[in-house]
C-alpha cells in the first residue's frame, strides 16, 4: 500500500503535448478509475507512472519518493496490460515466475508465491499450460497473477477487461473488486467503460485531451459535473443537453425559455435575461405522464414525441423530441406501453436539473 | 448459382471441369517446368547412376558400383566430403549468428535503418555471382588487398592466403558468410513481428536487456533461426561457384577446397564419367535430405512454434 503522487506531469511525443499538466494525489489503498475519451492520454498516463515511458516533465513520486528516472521495475508497480502481453513460449508457472526468477528469489519462495496466487485467481489446474491453449478469460487471470506475485505496491490495469464478453467482463469486474478489497494494493485503472468506471473506482478521475476535467467519487461526479463534457461522458443512455435561455434571472431562482414554454428553476444564475445556457437532464431522472408515470411535481419540460422505443426488459428508453425539435432520450423504468407517435408530457425534479453557461462549466452546486 | 446446379446437375459438372481445366491451365507454365526441367532430369541422373555413361558412348548398366566405389574406392570423395563438412560446420553458425547479430543491432531503431539494410543486403545480391569470387581472389591473394594492408598497418607479410592449402577454406568460409543479407533480412522480419509489449512487460519483471534477448527474443526467433539454418545449411552442402573460380576450378591447393559439388563437376566434365557423377549427386541428395530430416526432428525440442 503506497501512495503516489503526480505533479504538473507533461508528455509530449515530439512536437505533440498529450499529456498537458495532471496534478494528482492518489491516497495509498485507493482504487482510482482514469476514464476519458479514446486518445486523451489514459494510457500514456498510466505508462509514465509505469516507466514504459519518459516522463516530460513534471514529478511522479511513489510513497514520497520521486521516481521519474527510475527503472519500471524498481518502482514497486506491476501493470496487467489490455493484451495481458503473456510470454507465449512459457507456461503459466513460468509467465508468473519469470519476474521473480530475474529478481533472484529462492525458488521454494517462488513456488509459494506463484502457488498463492494461483490459488486466489484458481487458475492451479492451468499452471502447466502455455498462453495459447487457455481462453481469454484464463489468460486474464494469468496475466493478473503474473501482476500479484510481485507483491507490488501500486497495481495498473490498462484497459483489462475489453477483450472478454459481457459476462465474463461482469464476473471479472467483481473479482477485480473483490482482490482490491483482499489485498488493499493502490490500483489504478484505465478503461472505457464507465460502469467499469462507476462500480470499482473509489474516486474517477475524467481526463480530456491530456488535462483532468474532473476527479471525485462516482457518485459526485455523476451527481456534480463541473462541465458538460463531463456530464455527458459520466452515465448511460447519455445525459440530455436543452438549449435554453433565460427568461428572467432573479435572486433565488430562474426562469428559462424552453421550447416557447417556461421553466422556473430554485436557483440563481449569474447571466442575465436574454443569455443562452444549456440544460442538462439525464433521460433515468425524467418523468413521463401519460404512459403511466406518477403525477409529477417537478418542473414541466412540456411535450415529449416518441420516435423510437427500445425495450430492454428493465427499462423502457424512449427516444423523440420536444415541440420546437430538440432530441430528448427518456429512461423509463420497467416495461412500459409506449409506442412511436405517442405524446408524452415530461418533466423532471428541480434538483436533477443541471445549467451549464456558455464556457460549457456548470452553474450552482 | 445453387439452383442452377440443383435443377442441372449435368452443367454444374460441366462448370466444375471447365473450373479444373483453367486452373491446370494456369497450372501448365510451372507444371512444365516441372516435369521437363526438374523431374525428368533428376529421374534421368538417377538411371545414369547405375551406369558407366561417359557422355560419349551410350551407358551401360551396372548396377551399384558406382555407388560401392564411392564408399568403398574413392580417396578425393573423402576429401570433398571433409571439405564440405568443414565448410558447413563453420560457415553455418558463423552466417547465423553473423546475420542474427546486425539484425538485432539494425532493430534497435537506427537511424537511417533502411540505408544500413541496403547496404547489408547488397553482398547478398552480388555475392554470388562470378565477379565477386574474382574479386575475392583479389583480395586474398599473395599481393592481394589484404596482404597490402596488413604491411602497411603492421608491416606483416602475409602469405597468400587462397594458394595455402591451410588457409583456403577460410576465404571461402568468408566469403560465404559475408553474404549474410538474405538471412538478415528474414531475421529482421522475425524481430519486427514479436510484440513491443513483450519487452515492456519483461522489462517491468526487471529483465536486463541480455535477459530479454535469451529469454524473450532468441525463444520467440526459433522458428526464424530454424528456418534460416535450414535454408543456410542446404545452401552450403550445394556451394560451388567461389571454389571453381578460386581455385580455377581444380579445388586446389592440393584439394584444400574440393567442394563436393566441385569434385562432382570434375567428375562429370573433366573426367566424363557421367554415371559416376550421377551417383555422386544422389548421395548428396541423400545427405541433404538426411540433415534436413535431423533439423526437423530436432526442432519439436527447441523450435516454439505460436500456433
Ligand atoms: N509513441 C507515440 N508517439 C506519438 N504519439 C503517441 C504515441 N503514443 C501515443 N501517442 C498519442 O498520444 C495520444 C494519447 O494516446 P493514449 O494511448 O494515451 O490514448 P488513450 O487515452 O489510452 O486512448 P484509448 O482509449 O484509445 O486507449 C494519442 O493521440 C496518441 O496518438
Ligand atoms: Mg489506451
Amino acid at each position: 500500500m503506497t501512495s503516489l503522487a503526480l505533479k504538473k506531469v507533461t508528455k509530449s511525443f515530439g512536437a505533440v503535448d498529450v499529456i498537458r499538466g495532471v496534478d494528482l494525489d492518489i491516497a495509498a489503498g485507493e482504487f482510482v478509475v482514469f476514464v476519458g475519451p479514446s486518445g486523451c492520454g489514459k494510457s500514456t498516463l498510466l505508462r509514465m507512472i509505469a516507466g514504459l515511458e519518459p516522463i516530460t516533465s513534471g514529478d511522479l513520486a511513489v510513497g514520497g519518493a520521486r521516481m521519474n528516472e527510475v527503472a519500471a521495475a524498481r518502482r514497486g508497480v506491476a501493470m496487467v496490460f489490455q493484451s495481458y502481453a503473456l510470454y507465449p513460449h512459457m507456461n503459466v508457472y513460468k509467465n508468473m515466475s519469470f519476474g521473480l526468477e530475474t529478481a533472484k528469489m529462492p525458488k521454494p519462495e517462488i513456488d509459494t508465491r506463484v502457488r498463492k496466487a494461483a490459488d486466489i485467481l484458481q487458475i492451479t489446474h492451468l499452471l502447466d499450460r502455455k498462453p495459447k491453449q487457455l481462453s481469454g478469460g484464463q489468460r486474464q487471470r494469468v496475466a493478473i497473477g503474473r501482476a500479484i506475485v510481485r507483491d507490488p505496491k501500486i497495481f495498473l490495469f490498462d484497459e483489462p477487461l475489453s477483450n472478454l464478453d459481457a459476462e465474463l467482463r461482469v464476473q471479472t469486474r467483481v473479482e477485480i473488486a473483490k482482490l482490491h478489497a483482499d489485498i488493499g494494493a493502490t490500483m489504478i485503472y484505465v478503461t472505457h467503460d464507465q460502469v467499469e468506471a462507476m462500480t470499482l473506482a473509489d474516486r474517477i478521475v475524467v481526463l480530456r485531451a491530456g488535462v483532468i476535467e474532473q476527479h471525485g467519487s462516482p457518485l459526485d461526479i455523476y451527481n456534480k459535473p463541473v462541465n458538460r463534457f463531463v456530464a455527458g461522458f459520466i452515465g448511460s443512455p447519455k445525459m440530455n443537453f436543452l438549449s435554453v435561455a433565460v427568461a428572467a434571472s432573479q435572486d433565488d431562482s430562474v426562469v428559462l425559455n424552453l421550447a416557447g414554454k417556461q421553466l422556473t428553476l430554485p436557483q440563481p444564475v449569474p447571466v442575465g435575461q436574454g443569455a443562452p445556457l444549456t440544460l442538462g437532464v439525464r433521460p433515468e431522472h425524467i418523468v413521463a405522464e401519460g404512459a403511466g408515470g406518477v403525477s409529477p411535481d417537478g418542473v414541466s419540460l412540456g411535450t415529449f414525441t416518441v420516435m423510437h422505443v427500445e425495450r430492454l426488459g428493465g427499462q423502457t428508453i424512449a427516444y423523440g423530441n420536444l415541440d420546437d425539435r430538440q432530441t430528448l432520450t427518456v429512461a423509463l423504468d420497467g416495461q412500459r406501453s409506449i409506442a412511436a407517435g405517442d405524446k408524452l408530457s415530461v418533466s423532471i425534479p428541480a434538483e436533477r436539473c443541471h445549467l451549464f453557461g456558455e464556457d460549457e462549466r456548470r452553474i450552482g452546486g | 448459382m445453387a439452383s442452377m446446379g440443383d435443377t442441372s446437375p449435368d452443367v454444374g459438372r460441366f462448370a466444375r471441369l471447365q473450373d479444373q481445366l483453367a486452373g491446370y491451365g494456369f497450372l501448365a507454365p510451372w507444371l512444365i517446368g516441372f516435369f521437363v526441367l526438374t523431374l525428368g532430369p533428376a529421374v534421368a541422373s538417377f538411371y545414369l547412376s547405375l551406369t558407366d555413361y561417359s557422355g560419349l558412348n551410350a551407358p551401360h548398366w551396372v548396377g551399384a558400383e558406382n555407388y560401392l566405389r564411392i564408399a568403398t574406392d574413392d580417396d578425393r570423395f573423402w576429401t570433398a566430403m571433409n571439405v564440405t563438412f568443414t565448410f558447413v560446420l563453420l560457415s553455418v553458425p558463423l552466417k547465423l549468428l553473423f546475420a542474427l547479430g546486425v539484425a538485432v543491432a539494425l532493430n534497435k531503431g537506427l537511424k537511417g535503418l533502411s540505408l544500413f539494410r541496403a547496404i547489408f543486403y547488397l553482398p547478398s545480391l552480388v555475392g554470388g555471382s562470378v565477379a565477386i569470387a574474382v574479386l575475392w581472389r583479389q583480395v586474398f591473394s599473395g599481393d592481394g588487398l589484404l596482404n597490402q594492408a596488413l604491411n602497411m598497418l603492421f608491416g606483416y607479410e602475409g602469405p597468400s592466403w587462397i594458394s595455402n592449402p591451410s588457409t583456403s577454406i577460410y576465404t571461402l568460409v568468408l566469403l560465404a558468410v559475408w553474404q549474410f543479407g538474405s538471412s538478415m533480412i528474414i531475421f529482421l522480419a522475425g524481430l519486427r513481428q514479436i510484440p513491443k509489449d513483450m519487452y515492456e512487460a519483461a522489462s517491468l519483471d526487471g529483465a536486463s536487456p541480455a535477459r530479454q534477448f535469451f529469454k524473450i527474443t532468441l525463444p520467440l526467433l526459433t522458428p526464424v533461426i530454424f528456418f534460416n539454418a535450414v535454408i543456410i545449411t542446404i545452401d552450403a552442402f550445394k556451394a560451388f561457384t567461389s571454389a571453381f573460380i578460386i581455385s580455377d576450378g581444380t579445388g586446389g591447393p592440393i584439394d584444400s577446397t574440393l567442394f563436393y559439388t566441385l569434385y562432382l563437376y570434375q567428375e562429370a566434365f573433366t573426367n566424363f564419367r557421367f554415371g559416376y557423377a550421377s551417383a555422386l549427386a544422389w548421395v548428396l541428395v541423400v545427405i541433404i535430405a538426411f540433415f534436413t530430416a535431423m533439423s526437423f526432428l530436432s526442432a519439436r525440442y527447441w523450435v516454439h512454434y505460436d500456433d
